[in-house]
């Protein structure tokens, strides 16, 4: 289907965009105006140039290192729950129920962690993993585990990230059960005449009708952990020591903790930059396979 | 749909996972805080009402949820009614900038809350929105109002363009074209759209916070008070954060047939 061109369609988007314009670029300007200036309080300003983007370049400083460390964790963190939750999250859309009352049950089931609000995400799991009121600290110390989450830094690490395991598998699974759905039973029935194994039937058929949505959870749960805040603020608060403090934190902690607008605006923009080119590689991808799946439908 | 072997397992498994958490949360609201912090027990042994009347008896607590839901319905408004002219325009229409339009949409929804908590603040505090529901509700459309406009945009597109053109033929204006025929035809979409707003809104605590201070405090930043001089009230923060559940569990039973084609934004 060609789209007509329309010049008159600018005034359908008028409204997004003033309403987008208005929250976006207006702060984004300040942003930019703060990165290049420092201030000794009192509202006076001083011009500081690219100064803190120097800084926060090198590592050396003690703004850069913050930086490049929080940045080193987070990608960490980012890549080890993607490793966890895409696959745990095909194998979950694969074993939804057919049909009856349970499919229901299970989805709100699955989607009820998305609805929680995330420093509760947060309360729950720093209840949950106390050692001494909470079921799974008490739990694993009683079966011999040293677990403080308190005070040791892998046992933060991994209660940071079963959290987020916890609070985004269902958002991969949900996005897979889509793309499954979308399967013609046909495609099912021709497999079983031709013999394919369970094996053959999820690589030939399943994994290829779920490229598009995995394409989209992937990058929907890359960038949405990439920018994770609130969730390991409440549980660990960064800690212990510095362990857990992700680019958010470290951001939030410069900007209204120490007031240091320069440096956290300099900050700001870098780790908005790099959001934004993994976002355009994003959009890029996503608009090509569709233009590939096109001449392939006509085809067809 | 064909599925995996021991497939009922591994769901139950799953699921009493996500439940796990769930329900020694509102297991705790149930308890009093010496059962809590001396005993360790499956259900509470002498179930008590207290933390939750405390919370429905006392107008800071129960004000906040009043507040946190005041700006989510008036996001989702705002997301809602600004996104459907651009999700038709977006389907229909090639225009000047289209593409880099959508671009620019998108990538506010990636762009970091925390990178806008400080700017918001001054912006808002300038235009004396600040600590009023408008100011949260504004602040939200960033991520919110791109996201309708992607998920409409979706069912807008499967919306055979002949509909449009019979409409028009038979001299329906566009306004009345928009509200008679389109809204009724994606009625589905805008509940999903709306659901995603509204979830995202509700779960959003960084902005609420930071942009609010008495009179239009969220419930979520309500709940930290419950740290005071003689240590945690956890009874009262548990039964604070089983309310907080309650909404999103409603209005995912409303939508439950519609989540997963939500989830993939209407691009599957």
């Amino acid at each position: 289907m060609d789209k007509t061109v329309n010049q008159k369609a600018w005034f359908l988007v008028l409204p997004v965009f003033l309403v987008v314009a208005f929250s976006a670029v207006l702060p984004l300007m300040t942003v930019v105006n703060y990165s290049m200036q420092d201030t000794f309080g009192n509202n006076q300003f001083f011009w500081n140039g690219v100064g803190w983007f120097k800084e926060l370049l090198d590592p050396s400083t003690d703004l850069g290192g913050r930086f490049l460390a929080s940045l080193g964790r987070n990608l960490f963190f980012s890549l080890v729950i993607l490793a966890i939750e895409v696959p745990l999250g095909i194998v979950v859309a694969l074993s939804m129920p057919r049909q009856g009352w349970t499919v229901a049950a299970c989805l709100v089931i699955l989607a009820l962690p998305l609805l929680i609000p995330w420093n509760v995400v947060g309360t729950i799991w720093q209840i949950f993993g106390r050692p001494d009121i909470g079921l799974l600290g008490y739990v694993l110390n009683a079966i011999g585990i040293d677990y403080n989450y308190v005070s040791n830094d892998i046992d933060a690490w991994v209660t940071v990230i079963v959290m987020d395991v916890w609070h985004w598998t269902s958002l991969v699974a949900l996005l897979c059960y889509a793309g499954l759905k979308s399967i013609p039973e046909a495609y099912y029935q021709a497999a079983q005449i031709d013999g394919a194994s369970r094996w053959a039937v999820f690589k030939a058929i399943q994994l290829p009708k779920m490229n598009r949505v995995l394409l989209i959870a992937v990058l929907l749960r890359f960038m949405d952990s990439f920018m994770i805040y609130t969730e390991p603020f409440v549980v660990t608060g960064g800690g212990p020591g510095n362990s857990t403090t992700f680019v958010s934190i470290e951001l939030v902690k410069i900007a209204l903790g120490q007031f240091d607008l320069g440096k956290a605006a300099a900050l700001s923009l870098v780790y908005n930059l790099i959001i934004l080119i993994v976002c355009w590689i994003f959009y890029t991808v996503m608009t090509n396979a569709g233009a590939e799946r096109k001449p392939q439908e006509g085809a067809a | 749909m064909h599925s995996i072997p021991g497939r009922r397992l591994i769901m139950a498994l799953f699921l009493i996972f996500l439940l796990l958490p769930i329900y020694w949360l509102v297991n705790m609201s149930f308890k009093t805080n010496a059962e809590i912090v001396s005993t360790m027990t499956l259900w509470p042994h002498a179930p008590t009402l207290q933390h939750y009347k405390r919370i429905f008896t006392d107008e800071s607590w129960y004000s906040g949820y009043i507040n946190s839901l005041e700006y989510v319905v008036l996001n989702t408004i705002i997301s809602i009614s600004v996104a459907l002219p651009a999700a038709y325009a977006f389907s229909r229409y090639r225009f000047l900038g289209d593409k880099h339009l959508f671009f620019w949409l998108l990538s506010n929804r990636m762009a970091p809350a925390a990178v806008y908590a400080l700017p918001f603040f001054n912006l808002y505090s300038a235009i004396g929105l600040f600590d009023t529901p408008w100011a949260v509700a504004l602040a939200h459309c960033i991520f919110n109002v791109p996201l309708a406009v992607w998920i409409l945009e979706g069912f807008v597109s499967g919306v055979p363009r002949e509909i449009d053109e019979t409409a028009f033929l038979d001299g329906y204006s566009f306004p009345r074209f928009f509200i008679k025929i389109l809204v009724p035809l994606i009625a589905s979409g805008i509940g999903v759209a709306a659901f995603f707003c509204f979830m995202f809104s509700w779960v959003e605590l960084l902005l609420a916070r930071t942009l609010t201070s008495v009179q239009a405090k969220p419930i979520a930043a309500i709940m930290t008070r419950t740290v005071s001089a003689a240590g945690m009230d956890w009874g009262l923060l548990a039964a604070a954060g089983v309310l907080t559940i309650i909404p999103g569990a409603l209005v995912i039973w409303f939508v439950r047939n519609y989540i997963a084609s939500g989830f993939a934004l209407g691009r599957v």
